[in-house]
């Protein structure tokens, strides 16, 4: 749904985007996480067609951003990093005036208005003024906006930055509601959290460069090295560890708990549950350590940067 | 070919806006008073000066203030129309509301010319009012009304006025970031209208104004066309968000400027023999239009010479006295003289690029248009006094206008470039750059070609040029 190929732009010395290799399927998530200045917004403005890319190519629901400008932006809804809204309109206006310039008109836009109003909350509202509409309101709107024409590919850029717990909520499992439509959805985000629970996959972006680009379990794998679990004990455990089957390390210890490193735990978990069993070993738990996105981010780009400083 | 359900997305674009502004009171009350107050204003004004100078018998003062006031009353309104064109322009730029309109399947056309109506629509419907208003005043005071013709010609110069305006508030937005540096930009269509205005004014009090204020309008037609032009050329999605900072970087501009003027040659005779060609056949559209311009200068200074015929004294002591006259001031083969006329040349040639570069490339064309016409006028002129036409031009114009005339043709030519420069849609390219560019070319031609071939005419001119005449023309 989203391919791209070598794609670069520059701004005169400046390189915004370097090179971006990019292939998002249809109903897919791809969370692009990147510290600010790293090239999200500039990608999203070369795959809207609002920026023509200096080097490479790039397709869009089948289009090509060069060539077919006018389908690439009928096809792609995009909720803008500014939310862009007119205060002296009135939500359900402001609305209209989107949906007339997608082509929407009479009975269709007037019912997909009134449907999303509904699903976000905020059909009471949308006589109001948007200007006397909350951050959390306004972002809503501007979702609404994106989605007004139903395009199969959607970029988001923060989509839940100024909402309250609730409204996020109503927002992601819109995401996921949209993902199983078969959307394509591409999530520009700081939020890491969120990325990790709506994403298929993450792509780590700086510099205009992808650094990775997998899904969040490969990609803690790849950067944080295979999962490490915790095994507690009813007592001490000093005596009653088995051998550790290939494959698996102690890393750390107490008197009642081990945290063992498993490169392959589907081949290795059922050795080591049989073995402890085998040993009468008094297991009280036996889990996977959390390992935050966060920590593989913060690892991807110290990697990254200790690599340019190697190259300069 | 232009579809009606290509238009529907401009008339969606300016009906938002329209309506935007009649809910903003900071554009309606100053369109309600120059509109509701201000005509009644000038009423008064208009009849208190009629009866001032009916007491001196300055009747034609008093005719000719009426339809001044009420191109005044029409400029007032229209005068907002700059504002509502900024805000419109870059103020939606600076809030961030521009990218959801450049993310929608909109063409760059269509959103320009949206927005363009949006803001000439208002001001222009507040300044007819304002003139309605004020010429039911005069009929109700029982002063006589303007000529229908007149009237007219002020309702299009009001037209042109604000197309003048918003489109040149267009390109000052193309420039800036801000609202804030977009209103300091805006002093260059200030400035410009006041002077015009000016202008316009002592037409309109001169005598036999009706023609010539239709030079006006139509002058003020081609402006609007030429700045709407270069608005549509960039006003472009990439060009809106690509700017972010309203610094002068004068490095980057020395560098575009060097980089064009060098182009790929890395030798002086690389330059002569590829980047000048090459310069040579960009410009090819202008330097026909430039020959064809300079041909019909000829043509028209020759039919101004048989219509308006000069009655010379060519008498061989007539023509002494002013050869000596002319040889005292200009002394015959002196470097002074030929310093002075290449001076003279360049002179002329640089003011009509700083003319070109601020009308588009129209005013550029005068050295050019006034040469030649001189050139179809004195040699009808003269022919039309005896004298044998073939030898004058054979012996006082050829020698060093062979290469004169190819310098005044290619200058001309490549200061219609600056302009075209400007109002052609150049992808990826500021307004700064695609100016840059186009000095760069004028700055090539000039330096590589015209320059070189002045130096050679003004030496022919003050050495050989005179003793050549001398020879032929008056053994």
């Amino acid at each position: 749904m989203i391919q791209t190929e070598d794609l670069s732009k520059t701004f005169g010395d400046f390189v915004a985007v370097d090179g971006l290799n990019l292939q998002v399927e249809a109903g897919e998530v791809l969370a692009l996480l990147g510290p600010n200045g790293a090239g999200k917004t500039t990608t999203v403005r070369l795959l809207t067609s609002v920026l023509r890319p200096t080097r490479g190519r790039a397709t869009v629901a089948g289009y090509d951003v060069v060539h077919q400008p006018q389908k690439v932006r009928a096809s792609v809804g995009v909720l803008t990093e500014h939310h862009g809204l007119y205060a002296r309109m009135t939500g359900k206006e402001y609305l209209y005036f989107f949906a007339e310039l997608y082509g929407l008109k009479g009975h269709t836009a007037h019912h997909r208005v009134q449907a999303l109003l509904e699903q976000f909350g905020l059909a009471e509202a949308s006589h109001r003024r948007i200007g006397e509409y909350s951050k959390g309101m306004r972002q809503k709107l501007a979702l609404v906006r994106a989605l007004l024409h139903a395009p199969p590919v959607l970029l988001l850029d923060e989509p839940t930055s100024a909402m309250d717990p609730e409204n996020a909520r109503i927002v992601r499992e819109t995401i996921r509601e949209l993902r199983q439509a078969n959307h394509t959805i591409v999530l520009c985000t700081h939020n890491l959290t969120e990325a990790e629970m709506l994403a298929d996959r993450i792509a780590i972006i700086r510099r205009g460069r992808i650094l990775f680009n997998d899904t969040p379990d490969a990609l803690k794998r790849h950067l944080l090295g295979a999962p490490v679990f915790e095994l507690r004990f009813a007592q001490t455990c000093e005596n009653t560890l088995p051998p550790l089957p290939p494959g698996v390390t102690l890393i750390a210890r107490g008197p009642d708990w081990v945290h063992l490193r498993i490169e392959n735990p589907h081949q290795s978990n059922p050795h080591l549950l049989a073995a402890l069993a085998q040993v009468n070993a008094p297991l009280l738990s036996f889990s996977e350590l959390p390992r935050s996105l966060e920590d593989a981010y913060l690892r991807a780009v110290s990697l990254e940067m200790e690599n340019a400083h190697a190259t300069n | 070919m232009l579809r009606t359900e290509d238009l529907q997305p401009v008339w969606i674009i300016a009906r938002r806006e329209i309506r935007d502004q009649f809910r903003d009171w900071r554009i309606l009350t100053p369109i309600l008073f120059l509109t509701a107050f201000f005509p009644f204003l000038m009423n008064f004004f208009a009849q208190q000066m009629l009866d001032f100078v009916r007491r001196y018998g300055a009747e034609l003062i008093g005719e000719r203030l009426v339809p001044f006031l009420m191109l005044v009353v029409g400029f007032f309104p229209i005068s907002i129309s700059l504002v509502i064109a900024l805000e419109s322009f870059v103020g939606e730029k600076e809030r961030g509301s521009i990218e959801p309109l450049l993310v929608t399947p909109l063409e760059d056309w269509q959103l320009y010319t949206g927005k363009l109506l949006s803001s000439t629509v208002l001001p222009l419907l507040a300044s007819f009012l304002g003139m309605g208003v004020y010429t039911l005043g005069l009929a109700l005071n029982r002063v006589a009304l303007p000529p229908f013709e007149v009237v007219l010609q002020v309702f299009c110069l009001t037209i042109f006025h604000a197309l003048v305006m918003v489109s040149g508030a267009v390109v000052a937005s193309s420039q800036a970031t801000s609202v804030r540096a977009a209103n300091l930009l805006a002093s260059f269509i200030v400035i410009p209208m006041a002077l015009l205005i000016q202008g316009e004014t002592a037409i309109m009090f001169w005598g036999r104004q009706n023609a010539i204020l239709w030079w006006a309008v139509f002058g003020l037609f081609v402006l609007a066309v030429l700045l709407v032009r270069v608005g549509l050329a960039h006003f472009q999605r990439e060009e809106l968000l690509g700017r972010e900072l309203d610094t002068l970087d004068l490095a980057w501009g020395w560098r575009t400027f060097f980089q064009h003027v060098r182009g790929e040659a890395r030798h002086l005779s690389d330059w002569y023999r590829v980047e000048i060609p090459r310069t040579l056949s960009h410009m090819r559209w202008s330097l026909l239009t430039a020959a064809i311009l300079g041909a019909v200068s000829i043509g028209l200074g020759m039919h101004f010479a048989t219509r308006f015929p000069l009655q010379l004294d060519l008498g061989q002591s007539q023509v002494n006295q002013r050869l000596a006259q002319l040889t005292t001031l200009w002394p015959l083969g002196s470097p002074y003289t030929a310093t002075a006329i290449l001076w003279q040349n360049l002179r002329a040639l640089l003011l009509g690029a700083v003319l070109g570069t601020f009308s588009f490339g129209v005013l550029g064309v005068l050295p050019m248009l006034a040469t030649m016409g001189a050139l179809g006028f004195l040699t009808q002129a003269l022919s039309a006094n005896g004298l044998p036409i073939g030898i004058f031009i054979l012996s006082t114009i050829l020698p060093h206008g062979l290469f004169e005339i190819p310098a005044l043709w290619l200058a001309t030519a490549a200061t219609l470039e600056i302009g075209l420069g400007m109002i052609t849609p150049q992808r990826g390219k500021t307004f700064s750059a695609a100016l840059l560019a186009s000095l760069a070319q004028w700055f090539k031609i000039m330096i590589g070609l015209v320059v070189p071939l002045l130096i050679i005419a003004a030496c022919i001119e003050a050495w050989i040029t005179p003793r050549i005449a001398f020879q032929m023309l008056f053994r």
